[in-house]
């Protein structure tokens, strides 16, 4: 790649991950009350917000530290939530150009949130690594940042308002997810067996009895396995759709 | 306030394993995977993950889960408009407030 086309991947990611970082600025503003209402310091939540870029992860790390949690029940709660990640990544691992290098991989690797992978398999054609530099960018600015100013100016919100920003995060993951479904009736289908799974497992005893991180695992690998089965996709190109 | 030392561990554990989740599969898996099965799980899986996290937790993400359910039907109507990340998620905080104001005062 020349330096401008570089430029041009970089910018282009970049302008993509703009809203994504405006959206992680408010939802980890949320974030960041949650951590000093649980008796974290700000620079505590800073700096878990920086070296993890996980909205669900650190939600259920911060009380495991606040409450002195053995220290394999943070591991277990990480590798159980985020194992969704793994996932993404093979699926992204498919969607990375061929010029993407081994130590860019490393690289990426750190930013592969669920917004950042959505965008990013939106594409029509493979990303370059410096497209998903772009792309990762201003989301990492965002959920740094708004992690400080939730920490430092939380408290002095009203609670109606800290309320109301609790369902921010839970807007993205609609946002990413009904344009889909709107346009694929099988993937449409799969989700809704997937939340009627979930409801179960929230609802039902004993069922309601296992961890929430155990159950999104379950209930996503079983009803995407299920319609991987019944209703497989096509061919790569009729998967194909606009972000 | 937290022992620091005690912090760093709890912080360098949940980094490092979030890392090596994302970064197992991206560095390995470097072929074209062909087989079926697994690109059409791969492809069902982000979209069921993000589901089964929404709901019914969004239901229990505000004060009230009338308000709660109320912003989540706006960000379904918001989001079948296919308007931005951030469009949606403020309008699900804005009917979310409202309607918590509506309970509040009237």
């Amino acid at each position: 790649m020349t330096n401008v086309s570089k430029r041009k991947q970089y910018i282009k990611g970049f302008l993509n991950g703009l809203p994504i970082g405006v959206g992680y600025l408010s939802v980890s503003f949320a974030f960041g009350i949650f951590a000093i209402a649980n008796g974290l310091t700000s620079m505590e939540a800073v700096l878990i917000s920086m070296s993890n870029l996980t909205s669900a992860g650190q939600l259920a790390a911060v009380p495991i530290i606040a409450g002195g949690g053995a220290f394999v029940e943070i591991i277990i709660s990480q590798l159980i939530i985020n194992l969704r990640y793994a996932l993404m990544s093979i699926s992204l691992s498919q969607k990375l150009h061929k010029s993407v290098k081994l130590f860019e991989r490393f690289l990426i690797a750190f930013g592969n949130t669920d917004e950042i992978f959505a965008v990013a398999i939106s594409n029509p054609s493979d990303v370059t690594s410096f497209y998903m530099y772009g792309l990762i960018t201003t989301p990492f600015l965002g959920w740094s940042l708004g992690t400080l100013l939730g920490a430092v100016a939380g408290n002095i919100l009203p609670k109606i308002i800290t309320s109301a920003l609790g369902v921010a995060i839970y807007g993205m993951f609609v946002a990413i997810v009904v344009p889909v479904i709107k346009r694929e009736k099988n993937t449409a289908l799969c989700v809704a067996s997937a939340i009627v799974l979930s409801c179960a497992f929230k609802y039902i005893k004993p069922l309601s009895n296992i961890p929430s991180g155990f159950v999104v695992i379950i209930c996503a690998v079983v009803a995407s396995m299920v319609f991987a089965l019944i209703a497989p996709i096509k061919t790569e190109t009729e998967v194909q759709y606009n972000a | 306030m937290l022992k620091t030392d005690n912090f760093l561990i709890y912080l360098l554990l949940m980094a490092g394993v979030t890392y090596l989740v994302r970064m197992i599969p991206l560095v390995l898996i470097k072929k074209k995977i062909e087989n079926k099965f697994i690109l059409s799980f791969l492809h069902y899986i982000p979209y069921t993950v993000l589901s089964v996290m929404t709901v019914p937790a969004i239901f229990y993400a505000s004060s009230s889960p009338i308000s709660a359910a109320l912003g989540f039907i706006v960000a379904v109507i918001i989001a079948l408009f296919e308007r931005s990340l951030l469009e949606v998620a403020a309008s699900a905080c804005g009917a979310v407030l409202i309607a918590e104001l509506l309970i509040k005062y009237i």
